[in-house]
Order: C-alpha cells, then sequence, then structure tokens
C-alpha cells in the first residue's frame, strides 16, 4: 500500500511537471509568433502599401517616453552617486581615487544606464501595457476591433513597439549623462577629487563602442518589454482577477528575460572584442 | 443572406468535453430580423461567435453571402466581416477614445473618406440613435443605454449588409428596450438590413422578429414566427416563454444526481 502510495505520489509529479513544461512551451510558442506578427505588422506591412498611422505612435512615446523622464532620471542620477561612493571606498585604498570617474563612466555607459532603465521601465511600462491591452481583451474590445476587421497587432501592440523602441535608447542616453553627472558631483564635492584629473580619466576610458553597446542592448530590451507586455496582455481569458495576475508575471517575466538578455549579449560583446 | 448547415462545436477534450452545438442550421434572410432566444448555457452566444468568425466549428459551414467563412484565411475573413456590424453586448467601445472618434474608427480605417466628411457620417449616424450632441463624451460618461445605442451607432458606421446583435436589451430599462428595438426594426425596414438578434428578452423577441430560433443545450428545438412559437404546444418552448420555474428544462445545472452527492460526501 505503501509502495503504490508512493508510485502515485511520483506519478501526479510527473504529471504536473508535464502540463507546467507544456504550458511553458506554448507560452514560449506563443511569444514567438506574436513577436513575428508584430515586426510583419511594423516593417514589411508599410513596404505593401499599408503605411504605420503615426498619431497613435506619438501618443505613446509621450506616454512611454517623456513622462519617464523623471523617474529614470532621478534613478540614474543616484545610481551615479552610489556608484562613486562605492568606488572611492576600494579606490583610495588603492591610491586611485582618480580613477573613480573612469569607473563610474564606463559602468554606466556599458552596463547599469541600460539595464536601470530597462527594469525601470519594465515596471513602469510593461505593467501598464499588459493592464491596459489586458482589460480591453476581457471587455471583448479586442474582439470588437477583430470584427471591425482590424488587425489588433498593428492596431495595438505596432504603436507602442515603434515607441519604446526610439525612447528606450533615448532614455538610455539620458540615464548615462546622469549617471556621469551624479558620479561628478560627488566627486568633486564630497570625495575631494580635482575636476580635471576627473574628467580626464574618464574621457580616456569611456569609448565610444561602450555607448554603442548599450543602446544595442537597449533595443532589444525594449523589444521584451513590449512582447512580453503584450503577450500576457492578449492572452488573457476572464476577468479582473487575471489581468492582476498577468500583469504582475509581465513585470518578473521582462525583468528576468531583460537580465539574461544583458548577460548574453554582455558575453558576446565580451568574446567579439 | 446567411446560411448555417450542420454546425457542431465542443469545447475540452476527453472527459471535460461539452457538446455547446449540435447539428445547427439555420437560414438567415436578406432584410429580415431573425432572432436567436435560449437560456443561458443552450449555445445562443456559441452561434455568434461563429458568424463573426471568432470560432471556428468543429465541423459544418457558415456561408455569408455566398462565401463559406469557415475555410477562409484571415484576409479574406477580414474583406467578408466589412459586411456586417456587431453589437456586443457590453457595448466593447474603446475607453480610452471618445464616442465621435469610436463611431468614427471604422471609417478612418477603412474608407478614404477625408475627415470633415467622416464628422458629417458620424454626426448622421449618432442622429439615427439619438445621441447626436454627445460626440465628446468619453465611454465611461455614459448610461448602459446609451453606451449600446453608440455601439449600434458604430457597428452601422460602415452601412453593413447584415447587423448581429448581442443581447441588445440585456440590463436596460423598459424605455431603453423600447428604443434599441425600435432602431433595429427601423434599420432592418427601411435600410434592408439583416439582423440576427441573440437575446433572451422573450417580449422583445417577440415584438421584432421576423423569425424565432429557440435553441436548449445546443440544439434547435423550436423556428418559426412569433405567432408560432407562441402558440407552440412543446413544453420547453411555453416554459420558456411563460417563464415558469417548474418544467423539462431543469433550475439546476449540476449533472449529477442530488442525493447521490450529498450521500457521497456523508460517507467521507
Amino acid at each position: 500500500m505503501q509502495m503504490k502510495n508512493l508510485f502515485g505520489h511520483i506519478g501526479r509529479m510527473g504529471y504536473q511537471f508535464m502540463d507546467a513544461s507544456i504550458d511553458f512551451f506554448r507560452d514560449i510558442s506563443g511569444l514567438y509568433h506574436l513577436t513575428r506578427a508584430t515586426l510583419y505588422c511594423t516593417f514589411v506591412e508599410p513596404l505593401r502599401g499599408k503605411p504605420n498611422k503615426w498619431g497613435p505612435v506619438w501618443v505613446q512615446m509621450e506616454e512611454v517616453g517623456v513622462k519617464s523622464t523623471a523617474i529614470v532620471f532621478l534613478v540614474a542620477f543616484l545610481m551615479g552617486v552610489i556608484l562613486a561612493f562605492q568606488s572611492a571606498y576600494q579606490m583610495s585604498r588603492l591610491g586611485a581615487l582618480d580613477y573613480v570617474g573612469a569607473l563610474v563612466g564606463v559602468a554606466v555607459t556599458r552596463e547599469l544606464g541600460p539595464l536601470m532603465t530597462a527594469l525601470v521601465m519594465a515596471g513602469r511600462v510593461g505593467a501598464s501595457f499588459t493592464a491596459e491591452m489586458g482589460t480591453m481583451k476581457v471587455s471583448d474590445e479586442i474582439l470588437a476591433l477583430e470584427t471591425m476587421a482590424l488587425n489588433p497587432v498593428k492596431f495595438l501592440i505596432t504603436p507602442r513597439f515603434i515607441a519604446l523602441l526610439i525612447m528606450l535608447p533615448c532614455l538610455t542616453v539620458m540615464a548615462d549623462v546622469m549617471g556621469i553627472l551624479g558620479g561628478y558631483l560627488v566627486g568633486v564635492t564630497t570625495l575631494g577629487i580635482d575636476p580635471t584629473p576627473y574628467i580626464d580619466h574618464s574621457l580616456e576610458s569611456m569609448k565610444v563602442k561602450d555607448v554603442v553597446t548599450g543602446l544595442v542592448k537597449s533595443g532589444v530590451f525594449a523589444v521584451i518589454i513590449v512582447m512580453v507586455g503584450s503577450y500576457l496582455a492578449f492572452i488573457i481569458e476572464g476577468g479582473a482577477e487575471k489581468v492582476g495576475q498577468n500583469t504582475r508575471t509581465a513585470v518578473v517575466v521582462s525583468m528576468i528575460l531583460i537580465i539574461i538578455a544583458d548577460l548574453l549579449f554582455t558575453s558576446l560583446f565580451y568574446f567579439l572584442t | 443572406m446567411i446560411q448555417i448547415k450542420n454546425l457542431y462545436k465542443s469545447f475540452g477534450e476527453g472527459e471535460k468535453k461539452t457538446v455547446v452545438l449540435e447539428d445547427f442550421n439555420a437560414d438567415f434572410e436578406r432584410g429580415k430580423i431573425t432572432a436567436i432566444i435560449g437560456g443561458s448555457g443552450s449555445g445562443k452566444s456559441t452561434v455568434l461567435k461563429h458568424l463573426i468568425g471568432a470560432y471556428k466549428p468543429d465541423a459544418g459551414q457558415i456561408v455569408i453571402d455566398g462565401e463559406d467563412i469557415t475555410a477562409m484565411n484571415a484576409e479574406d475573413l477580414n474583406r467578408v466581416r466589412k459586411k456586417f456590424g456587431i453589437m456586443f453586448q457590453s457595448g466593447a467601445l474603446f475607453n480610452s477614445l471618445t464616442v465621435e472618434e469610436n463611431v468614427a474608427l471604422p471609417l478612418r480605417e477603412h474608407t478614404d473618406l477625408n475627415e470633415s466628411t467622416i464628422r458629417i457620417m458620424v454626426k448622421m449616424k449618432l442622429e439615427m440613435v439619438g445621441l447626436r450632441g454627445a460626440e465628446h463624451l468619453k465611454p465611461a460618461q455614459l448610461s448602459g443605454g446609451m453606451i449600446k445605442r453608440i455601439a449600434l451607432a458604430r457597428a452601422i458606421a460602415l452601412d453593413p449588409k447584415i447587423v448581429f446583435y448581442d443581447e441588445p436589451s440585456a440590463g436596460l430599462d423598459p424605455i431603453s428596450i423600447g428604443v434599441i428595438d425600435k432602431l433595429i426594426m427601423d434599420l432592418s425596414r427601411k435600410m434592408w438590413i439583416t439582423s440576427v438578434v441573440v437575446t433572451h428578452e422573450i417580449p422583445s423577441a417577440l415584438r421584432i422578429s421576423d423569425k424565432i430560433i429557440m435553441l436548449f443545450k445546443g440544439r434547435i428545438i423550436a423556428q418559426g414566427s412569433p405567432d408560432e412559437i407562441n402558440n407552440s404546444s412543446d413544453p420547453r418552448v411555453i416554459q420558456f416563454i411563460k417563464g415558469n420555474p417548474d418544467g423539462p428544462i431543469p433550475f439546476s445545472k449540476s449533472q449529477r444526481d442530488y442525493g447521490e452527492e450529498l450521500k457521497e460526501m456523508f460517507i467521507h
């Protein structure tokens, strides 16, 4: 009897695992197909005589870009300040306090600027995408679009996709500037580093390539945020409860995917150069 | 105008499989109002979802204006969809847009009309539903009856040949129901629009329709003119029309025997 229970238990666990993996692969395939449809609607259809409308794109650019500047500026600035403090503590023991600027500059442009901006935006914008489009799904608005012969992907996702693809790199550049500024202000005023060596060391260690790789990454992060947010909105069936759940899942999943993508790209750039 | 032939649909797989529609056949004539009535869960909304192409049937054909929509690709389906309008139960207006933008949306997306023509057409459609002057309101500022009338204005924006109504009078006061009923009749009689009304509002169905189809558990149990339905001798039809709590249509939805279930709970 005991043995039978044990095998039953293992069997059930096996089935549960199988169900979970089937769900997982269904989501992966769904995400892939939605991304393909979005890329098609955004980049291929305009070439075939169905141009994108720019009105909704402007609205979304203001929504995701302009209105996010304050929080991105704040986070990036404070990040620069913290980074300067933390590195100064170690650098001063090596007698290389002047190199704080170089460290802050390289760390912000290569890594922390794009990453922190993407994470902030995953929380701010990804969540609002899922909540907004999920509510539309629940109240039949997406079905209404389809029956009006309007493609919901083109109508809802494309403007958001274009907007974030443009605005996230822009915000990343601003975050880079704010981070470096934060480090500079702390370095010069509190840590007692001379402005001239600070700037000199920063400029000689930062390369254009650092900024460019950061921007490439932020483009990828934009795709992740929009696609995960939209996918989790489009699969909602049911009511308000599911909208809440999927909004939370969208933020968590896009943050995880952003970190994984960051790792992949960083190692790629490391081995390429 | 629309023919449905041998439509079958079931949801779920294996043990959980439930048959929602079984051998559904219907003919919706041009310019006529056909009502599909039945209790909750009888499959009437499923018929509507098939007609608008949201569901694919397990078997059967749906011929709209001479074309079978069940075997169509997305592009052809969109072409057919421009021939019909639909008024959803909830209205399904876009909450981020004003009334005017909602009604203008199909015109802006599917026609090359200039902005002033579109505004004139929107005004005409709003006048038809008696809500001229509400252009700049958002859906959240409207009452339930007004939302349905705006939804109707949006459904007829492209002057469709067919309009589907999903529970047009659910949750409305008697006067609003009367207004919606009159609108449906006017559209059908004056503009020769084929109307398919899914409803469980019996008085309004009897009042407006040329033909009534009654569904019970996914099967058609009666069809005919309102008079024929009213004088039907089928006990299920009589019960539904009179609204009797007792009769052949059970009140309880559960599949299992009540006594058995209680006994089982007691033993465990």
